[in-house]
């Protein structure tokens, strides 16, 4: 047991700060250090730029482009792309879709996806849930009837995040209702642009455009665009679930974020002293790095296991529950820090092409909209109640 | 970077809990706790004999050149067992401060007897008035022809009564709370004006208020330099965070299983009362909290050999999460045990009472938040 770097990794972490201080755009990173809404081009070029480097995909194998790296170079990738302030990646081509299509999918599948995934020419969204299929998600009824070479789709995913950005999207369909509802179900690959489908945005708590409803009206998909088999749609969705639930930890960018409310609080006028002076919210702020050290460590424990052949099991599931009460209790706390100052209300804030002038201390116009829209993040991906009844069935034996 | 145990630290593990399993049944222990002689010296013979008393100490010195990982692995078969024996007392708090004394024959004199089992040593450094500051010292140690005369009074000497020598601190210079002026002086607990009232401790353990009343000791009982015994005692209470924190992180284990499995037999209403989600959920949350102390436990235990901020930081950051966990874990331990958690003659209600006492030993979670935000402030200042 030891925390010790080996000279490699050391000038290998040499070489990301670089790379993020000089080749990643710099105007990204200044709009997600302050919170600004990005906007697909910002995405997309801060993506290619990695992409570029050969560095878009650290998750994958390495004959589809991954980079090879060990998981101790994932961590340092992962925690100094957090800690510079980087925006996330959009996880739903890279890190969703792409292994369900390099671990089921077919060749010409994986020739025709992989390429524009890796290099961000094809922007994807994730159709699971939908109206009436949230934490039961094996409810859904979005139907797909095979009609000769193609499937005709009908019905409506919802909260479908960027689905107004998107080329593709893949989505949990029901081929068969009359199994268990686990049965019956398909992975289906879906151009956008297909005749039939409508994307119906939905505004979130804070006024943003992040979430959609997307609905299929008769939608033909051919059938070459299904992955693997009809009907094991589940068993490649509940694949992908892990995936996602490894990646929610965000230990890097929530260590930007509480860093960050440290220097706001140090610059919050409360009366005697700084708002980091005040003994109670001080120890707020403690508590909260307390556990995200923890996360940290916890993840590098599951990591260390998968590599000497372990698999992520059921315990990434912590990740997913602690990151984002982290990342809750940071919004939190930073809308806390801004006092009266978070009532000001500027719609235009939460919109990539906003240039007015903040009413305000600049951190404040953002963190009651920030807090607001970071109660998803104990929903998403599994709600958090989801995650313990998972813990509770696959690590207690409850 | 590395997570694994070595093969050595494995095969520790085992012996430990080969020892746990012979020795410290729920009942052994209970008629253990229950006689005014705490460990029966067959223990401490056997510990002896095993190599542990010797795990923290430099081979030069007799020992076997370990680490705190070496400590945490020794401690968390301690914690899963409820083991009574006085080694935090002994080889993390007492050797803690005697492995960093710098004069060789000082080291060789006093650890010998100490890592063959042949002699106590505990280490006073509470006072009534302190609470947890380490740098609260009252009793005066006054210059005299011959050495020192000491004057004052220490409280919950960890085994304090068996001890056949005593490290205790006291003031060279200076006033109470003032970091310089802290000397520490390795005193014979036979020693003229040295009374100790011993008392079991409610957790099983056994610790002992000791007067100071003129007690005469040489020049050569001074451990360390004069004056700068503060920074020598801080490494010892950081060594002994780490070892009940794996001693918390094993009853932790115990209590979590223990509760798994009780939940799984108790039927109410008709089913196991594991079939209901509130409980189940409780459930998983004791298990995440334990979780989240064995990574706050590993990262502390690894940067320990580094000493200094880093060190203070790690151990504040692990007593916090201690905190939260112990209490949580503890309680909801015995709530999800009904009536049985609080019976006396269950295994839950030991778990849970060293548990609540490892949440506040060598500080409670607020007072190492204070430390922390400090350490953090300073390391903020230097960046």
């Amino acid at each position: 047991m030891n925390l010790e770097f080996t000279d490699e990794e050391l000038e290998f972490r040499g070489e990301v700060r670089e790379f993020f201080a000089k080749d990643y755009p710099q105007d990204v990173i200044r709009k997600s250090e302050h919170w600004f809404e990005l906007g697909k081009s910002d995405y997309v070029r801060a993506q290619k730029s990695l992409f570029e480097q050969g560095w878009a995909a650290p998750n994958w194998p390495v004959e589809y482009g991954g980079t090879g790296w060990t998981h101790t170079q994932r961590y340092i990738f992962l925690k100094e792309m957090g800690r510079c302030g980087a925006p996330w990646v959009i996880p739903f081509g890279l890190m969703m879709v792409a292994p369900v299509i390099y671990t089921f999918g077919s060749d010409e599948q994986k020739k025709r996806f992989l390429p524009d995934i890796l290099s961000s020419d094809a922007w994807w969204c994730q159709g699971y849930s939908e109206p009436d299929a949230g934490s039961d998600l094996a409810s859904l009824r979005t139907d797909a009837k095979l009609d000769g070479d193609h499937y005709v789709l009908n019905g409506s995913k919802m909260w479908t995040t960027m689905a107004q950005h998107a080329d593709w999207i893949f989505c949990l369909v029901r081929t068969d209702g009359s199994g268990r509802k686990q049965q019956g179900i398909t992975f289906l690959l879906i151009d956008m642009k297909s005749p039939g489908i409508e994307v119906r945005p939905v505004i979130t708590v804070e006024g943003g455009h992040e979430v959609n409803e997307v609905i299929f009206d008769n939608v033909k998909v051919p059938i070459e665009n299904r992955v693997g088999e009809e009907g094991k749609g589940w068993d490649y969705a509940k694949y992908l679930l892990t995936h996602e639930r490894t990646m929610v930890a965000d230990v890097g960018r929530s260590w930007y974020n509480l860093e960050r409310l440290k220097r706001l609080s140090a610059q919050v006028d409360a009366g005697t002293g700084t708002l980091l002076d005040d003994q109670v919210f001080r120890r707020r702020i403690t508590d909260v790095e307390i556990e995200l050290i923890g996360l940290e460590y916890t993840e590098l424990r599951i990591l260390s296991e998968t590599e000497t052949g372990g698999a992520p099991g059921a315990e990434s599931s912590i990740l997913k529950i602690k990151g984002t009460e982290i990342q809750q209790a940071i919004t939190e706390l930073t809308f806390e820090a801004a006092g009266h100052s978070a009532f000001p209300y500027q719609k235009g804030r939460f919109y990539p092409d906003w240039s007015e002038k903040p009413i305000g201390p600049e951190f404040a116009s953002v963190a009651a909209p920030r807090y607001f829209n970071f109660r998803k993040a104990s929903i998403y991906g599994g709600s958090n109640e989801i995650q313990k009844n998972i813990i509770a069935k696959a690590v207690l034996g409850l | 970077m590395d997570f694994q145990f070595s093969e050595q630290q494995v095969l520790l593990r085992d012996t430990l809990s080969r020892f746990a399993r012979e020795h410290y049944s729920f009942e052994q222990r209970r008629k253990m706790i229950d006689s005014s002689e705490l460990q029966s010296a067959g223990h401490w013979r056997q510990l002896a004999e095993l190599g542990l008393l010797g795990i923290p100490f430099a081979e030069a010195d007799g020992g076997f050149g370990g680490n705190m990982i070496d400590i945490m692995v020794v401690m968390e078969e301690f914690g899963k067992a409820l083991v009574v024996e006085p080694y935090l007392a002994n080889i993390v708090l007492a050797g803690g401060v005697l492995r960093r004394v710098t004069d060789d024959a000082q080291r060789a004199e006093l650890l010998a007897p100490l890592i063959d089992g042949g002699q106590m040593i505990s280490l006073a450094y509470v006072e009534p008035r302190g609470r947890y500051d380490l740098s609260e010292v009252r009793t005066m140690a006054e210059k005299s022809d011959e050495g020192y005369v000491l004057n004052g009074q220490k409280i919950v000497v960890l085994n304090g009564s068996s001890a056949d020598r005593i490290i205790v601190s006291a003031r060279t210079s200076g006033v109470a709370t003032d970091a310089e002026g802290i000397s520490l002086f390795i005193v014979d607990a036979q020693a003229p004006g040295l009374t100790r009232n011993g008392y079991p401790t409610v957790d099983g353990f056994r610790a002992a208020d000791i007067e100071f009343d003129g007690v005469k000791v040489a020049k050569s009982a001074v451990l360390g330099p004069i004056g700068q015994g503060l920074s020598l005692l801080e490494a010892a209470i950081d060594d002994a965070i780490i070892a009940i924190g794996a001693e918390g992180v094993g009853a932790m284990d115990f209590l979590n299983k223990t509760t798994v499995e009780y939940t799984k037999a108790r039927k109410q209403f008709g089913v196991p009362i594991a079939n209901f989600q509130v409980l189940q959920h409780r459930m998983v949350d004791m298990f995440i909290e334990r979780e989240q102390t064995v990574s706050v436990l590993y990262w502390a235990a690894m940067v320990s050999a580094l000493g200094g901020t880093e060190t203070q930081k790690a151990t504040s950051a692990l007593k916090i999460q201690l905190g939260r966990a112990t209490r949580f874990v503890g309680q909801q331990a015995v709530q999800l045990h009904g009536g049985m958690g609080i019976a006396e003659e269950g295994a839950v209600a030991h778990y849970f009472k060293r548990l609540s006492m490892i949440g506040q030993q060598f500080g409670n979670a607020d007072f190492h938040a204070s430390r922390y935000a400090s350490l953090d402030a300073l390391r903020q200042r230097d960046a």
